[in-house]
């Protein structure tokens, strides 16, 4: 049983660190991101998915790693490693406060404070123009990118180098997001999700699960965050907007909440989606809106959440 | 004997509605106690401020001796004192194994077969809890009390929805689990009641009408007129 899980995982690494070999450059950006932005969706799946809490206001801690990286790399003279590792004590400062304050509130007041939450880090991005300029956004210029690290040249202008550093850090993501749902903690984030009351009454400290779940949940995003502007050499406030808030929820629905793999697989077959459909539009917001109504009234379960019920009862 | 556990003028409010009222209450270590009364008495509001579940509007309760009565439910279960909802309240989705196994978990123990055998359901682990019978699930919450390995069980109204023959287990069940733990049983079930509690204490609007064996609460007249006269037993 577990051997089949591991192998699973390793499967689907070891099927996109081939794809390098034979994609074309078109699709190694895509992918890239893609891969990317899966940290995003699974750090939101993590609390959404396992511990059943629906943030609307993820943006934030997205935002919080992008500008991070962006503003230490090209204004504090940090090295893009140096950024990268500020940017992941941020995130874990900004969603301990964060977690602190949101956690009060529970189901629809949950949703509505980190919204709220969102919203005031959205527009103190706009307001501090000086130094995010706003939607004009940051750019980090090549000359950052290209850095040596333990004796040796990075360049993250390297369409290659970057897929491959994506898959890494997408590895080590699999790998923890697998251990942490299958151990006693992940296991205690179910029992929440599916009866607070219960788990409390076990002599659980509800709370504190929560908390370290936001915690995650919130570091990984600012982790992907950091990653995104320093590969893509931008920050702009879009990428801190509402919409990057309804991103990683809409990925992990399509791909399968609870589900170790659907929110990475929700990101590509959103990613794709969007590709597809600019063919005849640029409205991507409408394609987002018209899947994410389509999951939630005739595909609750997502891809991977239907393939679970029907065919795979093991997959985690 | 040793009280395990004490009240002192318990209250709580429900806006203006009082559900608990000035109750001063003593458990002996060892004991089983059944708490009865008519419907909406308070009874299970009085084991929620036990167990932490609802929050006190006045007095203190004592726990071996230690004043509990500001700590959240999740301690309370630590230092021993466990809960079985009287309204069920189990993980549906579960297996029933898993529902125990997050009860023993938290102990650190792997008490799940055993706690499963007692209560019956050792041939039931690998269902899901869900679609377990109405008296199956509370024999599952009972079992998950039993796996938290509790100095104090609280059972709220646990035979509601067992067959006869199932009661009759449960009853042996109960003997033997007074053994190590000291019972508070919530019980409508009055041949229940008569049969397992060493001392009734009676519920009524809140407060303590009266307390004593099972022969005297019987032949209690304030206890008949309030209660025993419109049982539904
Ligand atoms: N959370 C609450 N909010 C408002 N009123 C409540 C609440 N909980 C209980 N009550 C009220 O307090 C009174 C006592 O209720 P409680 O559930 O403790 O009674 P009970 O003796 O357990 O009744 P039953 O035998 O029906 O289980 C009732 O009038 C009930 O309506
Ligand atoms: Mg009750």
């Amino acid at each position: 049983m577990t051997a089949r899980i591991v192998l699973l995982h390793l499967a689907v690494l070891l099927l996109l660190f081939a794809l390098q070999f034979i994609a074309s450059d078109y699709v190694i950006l895509t992918l890239t991101r893609i891969m990317v932005l899966a940290v995003y969706a699974s750090g939101y799946n993590l609390l959404f998915g396992y511990s059943g809490l629906l943030s609307l206001g993820h943006a934030m801690f997205f935002a919080t790693g992008l500008y991070a990286a962006a503003i230490g790399t090209t204004r504090a003279g940090l090295s893009v490693p140096e950024a990268f590792l500020a940017a992941t004590l941020i995130g874990v400062v900004v969603s301990s406060i964060m977690g602190v304050i949101v956690l009060r509130a529970r189901g629809v007041g949950f949703m509505i404070v980190t919204l709220m939450f969102s919203q005031a880090a959205f527009l103190t991005v706009l307001y501090f123009g000086d130094y995010t300029r706003g939607d004009e956004g940051i750019v980090i210029l090549d000359t950052i990118r290209i850095f040596s690290f333990l004796g040796r040249t990075i360049d993250l202008t390297d369409p290659l180098l970057r897929y491959n550093l994506a898959l890494a850090l997408l590895a080590i993501l699999v790998a923890l997001i697998l251990v942490l749902v299958r151990s006693r903690f992940g296991h205690v984030l179910v029992a929440i999700r599916e009866n607070e009351d219960r788990t409390a009454m076990l002599g659980y400290d509800v709370a504190r699960y929560k908390f370290i779940a936001f915690v995650i949940s919130g570091t990984l995003s600012a982790v992907s965050g950091a990653t995104y502007a320093l590969m893509f050499a931008y920050a702009g406030s879009t990428l801190a907007s509402i919409q990057y808030s309804i991103h990683p929820l809409l990925w992990t629905l399509l791909g399968g909440a609870s589900t170790t793999l659907g929110p990475m697989l929700g990101t590509g077959v959103m990613f794709l989606l969007v590709d597809f459909a600019s063919g005849f539009t640029n409205v991507s917001l409408l394609i987002t809106g018209a899947v994410l109504i389509a999951l939630v009234l005739f595909f609750p379960k997502g891809i991977l959440g239907s393939i679970r019920q029907r065919y795979l009862k093991w997959l985690p | 004997m040793t009280a395990i556990l004490e009240t002192r003028g318990l209250s709580r409010n429900f806006g203006g509605l009082k559900a608990v009222t000035d109750v001063d209450f003593t458990l002996e270590a060892g004991e089983i106690r059944a708490v009865i009364g008519p419907n909406g008495a308070g009874k299970t509001t009085f084991v929620g401020l036990i167990s932490g579940r609802v929050a006190p509007s006045a007095g203190t309760i004592l726990f071996e001796g230690a004043d509990i009565s500001h700590l959240p439910a999740f301690r309370r279960v630590r230092l021993g004192i466990a809960y079985t909802f009287q309204i069920t309240s189990i993980y549906a989705k579960l297996t029933v194994a898993e529902n125990v196994d997050l009860a023993s978990h938290q102990r650190g123990t792997t008490d799940t077969r055993s706690c499963l055998e007692q209560v019956g359901l050792g041939d039931r682990a690998s269902q899901v809890a869900g679609t377990l019978a109405y008296g199956h699930q509370r024999l599952l919450e009972v079992a998950m009390g039993l796996a938290l390995r509790p100095k104090l069980l609280i059972l709220d109204e646990p035979t509601q929805g067992l067959s006869d023959g199932e009661i009759d287990n449960f009853i042996e069940l109960v003997r033997t689990l007074s053994k190590r733990a000291t019972v508070l049983l919530i019980e409508h079930n009055m041949p229940v009641v008569m049969s397992l509690a060493h001392r009734i204490t009676v519920l009524d609007r809140g407060s303590i009408l009266a307390e004593g064996t099972p022969e005297a609460i019987r032949a209690n007249p304030a206890v008949q007129a309030a209660y025993l006269g419109t049982a539904d037993a």
